[in-house]
């Protein structure tokens, strides 16, 4: 046996600086940066930073310096909301911002998307580390960068950023950026957003930040690079060329401040900004009992598939440290799109701040920087490079979703609030994605804004608003839908109209949603997508004895033309689900119910396509509820007279709704003895109830019970372990459909002699 | 010092305990899970969210799917207060939903003093007794 040692040599120092060197030297390939993408914290003060800030710290120039900037930011919020040409620009998925040389995100726009300022930075960071000295890029004076792919720091594909760095007497001072929203990437299905993509090859653009502005000038090359590779080229450019005049607004703010403060004062200002917002967080926290939340929100599908997709949460908070732990969540699906990037779940967290614990709080990446985030490797919220993400908006959403239910049990006590304690507001986009030739020959991508409409959560004090606003942009607008049906071929026939009985009860109840109908009426070419979870399993918890909502299915009626009907019967058109699915009123046509998660599907005129907006979650004990409130949402519609009867317990006159007060009361308090009744001591439950592992009959992905470091792959039998990622491939539903079609053909002895 | 938690639990600083706030019932040890302390049932989610439209014929119906989650509805054994919920998948075992580090929570409020105390609560009814 030879005497060969395996032990590798060390290398000396020389030799590491020379493999560093030849390493620099020939990287072969600048993916998206770990040091970068990991890191949601400010970047340490610099010297320049420090100085600036020994010459000017004046409270009240800081503050003016920061208003005049938060104006030009809302300013150029505005540009772009105004000017856009995405639907998404138009009504608000839009943010605007103000950046440090380092790259962290000190002001942003007032209004818009919150969940970006936790993310963009990431881009502009991986262009200082890159770009900044590499001598075939450089950042000068007049340039400009875009950048979309999600995997160096953002939302998900779609949203597109304008980046200009800001010089005074050339030396780089800041950055200013503009995001928005715009749809259309050149995806395998229109609008951005696919559903059906399987690897990130089927998602469209992956623009890592690169430079297409010189002179601030877009260039002609590159944008028709760009422009040939979406559905909608007009859109690109416009919206290329709104963003660029929306950061040189806010530019121009920026100048006129270093005219008159000079660019010690500026400096100063951005970083104060960020320090004084992350001191005043860690003391917020620190008023928070010390304690351990836990919750866990259930996806019921991929959107190709139902399945159980778990979304763990444990948040602790220890002093004036508060950490989100996400580890025992699914994990990520190898060809399924419902991952997200950690930093998608630390922006949509940052949201929950920003939105709905502490809206005073200047805008910028600090209100989230303290806060600590813990996840899985290759997990649905920390998914790796090679999985796709085009729908991650499932995974912050429901991620969003436990960090405000755990965060309002840490509210409840806190004497000083910023906000009311607030249930879970709905957190699925249900809405219609659209794309193909319009009536005007125009190919088109994009949605429906109406996903904007979610139903609030009640509060401490109060109901849920109907149809309020989205998670991830409190300000944002559901657009004018008789605007829109100028430019594309369809039309709402049935449009802000409640949908009855889709309620979540409690003593404050959920805001409800409204219904969508549609039908296409003036192109052969042209139809829908759906993208939502939530049609099996709510994708919610209520609070504090309060419900979540019920679920929401896509409804079709087709075989149908219902504008021939309206035109030729318009008595049989029905004016909700309810009565078109069950009274199913038009002869031949066929009726069908479907989960949310809707492939593009081409859709003949007259079609009919159903679905409904959902309702935030319910707060406190129904039985607690007002019995006048009850009654007035009879008369709103929002729930009918048998189940308001059924569930609150309330005993009105049917004709005149005329509540017996000493009645109800009677019913209430026999129902409470009801329950004590039905129900049974924990301890004795827990020994029926309790099971050491999934069931069977579900396809369940993540850790069961107590055990968080065990994930289950969709099978009792099949695991891995959190900190040891593993491939997890679905197969494509009509493989399975098919397999189960002929299992029963072999049942039945009907293959006949087919060779295998 | 009675310190408000949930709508419907407090703690006891004084006897570490978790209490309802309706009845004033001692639920359990404040250190440990007050569910341990509660009443459960096992509730089909389509009595509280049922089908708008025909589950004869359709596979969805707006209805959670009594199959893949359940309604655990959490209340006080002596006034029958819904004090939580939880959707959960079936044999999923419940959660520890607030684990409360009770020795600091003493030392947050001895330094606040009781006029600190937030007065939200549930509704006071007089023949159900009230704790706050």
């Amino acid at each position: 046996m030879n005497d060969m040692s395996t032990r590798a040599k060390m290398p000396s120092t020389e030799e590491i600086t020379l493999i560093k060197k030849f390493l620099d030297d020939t990287t072969l390939f600048l993916g998206p940066d770990p040091e970068i993408m990991q890191n949601h914290d400010l970047m340490p003060r610099t010297d320049i930073e420090d100085a600036a800030i020994t010459t000017v710290s004046d409270a009240h120039t800081v503050a003016k310096i920061r208003d005049r900037i938060q104006a030009g930011c809302d300013e150029g919020f505005e540009m772009v909301e105004q000017m856009g040409a995405a639907p998404g620009a138009k009504w608000g998925d839009v943010i605007t911002g103000v950046y440090s040389a380092s790259g962290d995100l000190a002001i942003a726009s007032a209004g818009g998307v919150l969940i970006f300022s936790a993310l963009v930075h990431h881009p502009i960071k991986f262009i200082i580390k890159n770009w900044m000295n590499d001598p075939t890029v450089g950042v000068k004076e007049g340039d400009g960068f875009i950048h979309n792919d999600s995997r160096y720091g953002n939302v998900h594909n779609t949203d597109q950023s304008m980046i200009l760095p800001i010089f005074h007497k050339g030396k780089l001072v800041c950055w200013v950026a503009s995001t928005v929203h715009e749809g259309e990437n050149g995806a395998i299905e229109p609008g951005g957003m696919p559903s059906m993509a399987e690897s990130p090859s089927d998602e469209g653009l992956k623009m890592s930040p690169f430079k297409v502005v010189e002179n601030y000038q877009i260039k002609r090359d590159i944008l028709t690079f760009l422009q040939n590779s979406v559905r909608e080229p007009k859109l690109q450019y416009e919206d290329m060329k709104v963003k660029l005049f929306a950061c040189l607004r806010i530019k121009q703010r920026i100048e006129e401040t270093l005219n008159t403060d000079g660019p010690e004062a500026l400096v100063a200002t951005l970083r104060l900004t960020m320090e004084n917002v992350r001191a005043e967080v860690k003391r917020r926290i620190s008023e928070w009992p010390d304690m351990t939340v836990r919750t866990y929100i259930i996806q019921d599908s991929t959107l190709r598939e139902n399945c159980v997709v778990k979304i763990n949460c444990k948040l602790t908070k220890i002093g004036d440290r508060l950490i989100f732990d996400f580890r025992g969540s699914s994990p990520e699906f190898t060809n399924r799109a419902t991952n997200t990037i950690v930093a998608g779940l630390k922006g949509m967290l940052a949201q929950v701040f920003l939105c709905y614990v502490w809206p005073d709080l200047p805008r910028g990446q600090a209100a989230f920087a303290p806060i600590e985030v813990i996840t899985d490797p290759h997990s649905i919220v920390n998914c790796s490079y090679d999985a796709p993400n085009s729908q991650s908006l499932m995974s912050i959403f429901t991620g969003f979703t436990a960090g405000q239910h755990a965060v309002a049990k840490f509210l409840y006590s806190c004497p000083e609030k910023f906000t009311k304690v607030h249930a879970p507001t709905f957190n699925m986009i249900n809405t219609f994605i659209w794309g193909g030739v319009s009536q005007h020959g125009e190919t088109l991508g994009n949605l429906c804004a109406d996903l904007n409409g979610m139903g609030a959560g009640a509060t401490v004090n109060r109901d849920g608003e109907h149809a309020l606003a989205p998670v991830f942009a409190t300000m944002a607008d559901i657009g004018e839908q008789e605007l829109n049906e100028e430019e594309v071929p369809f039309l709402q026939l049935v449009s802000k109209k409640m949908t009855r009985d889709a309620i979540a009860p409690g003593k404050y109840r959920g805001g409800q949603g409204y219904t969508m109908m549609v039908a296409t009426k003036d192109s052969e070419q042209w139809g829908f997508m759906t993208t939502a979870q939530g049609a099996k399993i709510p994708p919610l918890q209520g609070l504090f004895g309060g419900y979540a909502c019920g679920t929401y299915p896509l409804c079709k009626v087709k075989d149908v033309d219902v504008y021939d009907v309206l035109m030729n019967e318009p008595e049989r058109f029905r004016h909700s689900i309810e009565d078109l699915m069950n009274e199913q009123p038009f002869d031949e046509a066929s009726y069908s119910t479907h989960h949310m998660g809707m492939g593009f599907e081409i859709s003949k005129r007259g079609e009919l396509f159903m679905i409904s907006q959902g309702a935030g979650a319910g707060y406190g004990d129904l039985l607690e509820r007002d019995p006048g409130d009850v009654i007035k949402d009879i008369e709103e519609g929002l729930i009918s007279p048998g189940v308001a009867a059924r569930l609150y317990k309330v005993v009105f006159d049917a004709k005149t709704l005329a509540i017996d007060f000493d009645a109800t009361e009677a019913a209430r308090a026999e129902e409470r003895q009801a329950r004590i009744a039905r129900s049974t001591p924990y301890a004795e439950f827990i020994k029926g109830w309790n099971k050491p592992k999934p069931p069977a009959h579900l396809q369940y992905f993540g850790c069961w019970g107590d055990d968080t470091g065990t994930l289950y792959m969709g099978s009792p039998e099949i695991t891995r372990r959190g900190d040891q990622p593993r491939p997890n491939y679905m197969t494509h539903p009509k493989d399975v459909r098919i397999a189960e079609l002929e299992a029963r053909l072999i049942a039945a002895g009907a293959m006949g002699d087919e060779k295998k | 010092m009675k310190v408000p938690m949930t709508e419907y639990l407090r703690i006891d600083l004084d006897t570490e305990k978790w209490e309802c706030r309706v009845c004033d019932h001692v639920i359990a040890p404040a250190e440990g899970n007050y569910k341990e302390g509660l009443l459960v049932h096992n509730r089909n989610p389509r009595d509280i969210h049922p089908p708008i439209i025909d589950p004869e014929k359709y596979r969805f119906t707006f209805s959670p799917d009594p199959d893949w989650v359940r309604i655990l509805e959490f209340c006080c054994p002596s006034c029958g207060t819904q004090v939580e919920t939880e959707y959960a998948i079936p044999g999923h075992p419940p959660l520890w939903d607030m684990q409360v580090d009770v020795a600091a929570l003493k030392a947050q409020w001895a330094a606040r003093g009781p006029s600190a105390v937030p007065d939200a609560g549930p509704v006071v009814m007089p023949d159900r007794g009230h704790g706050h």
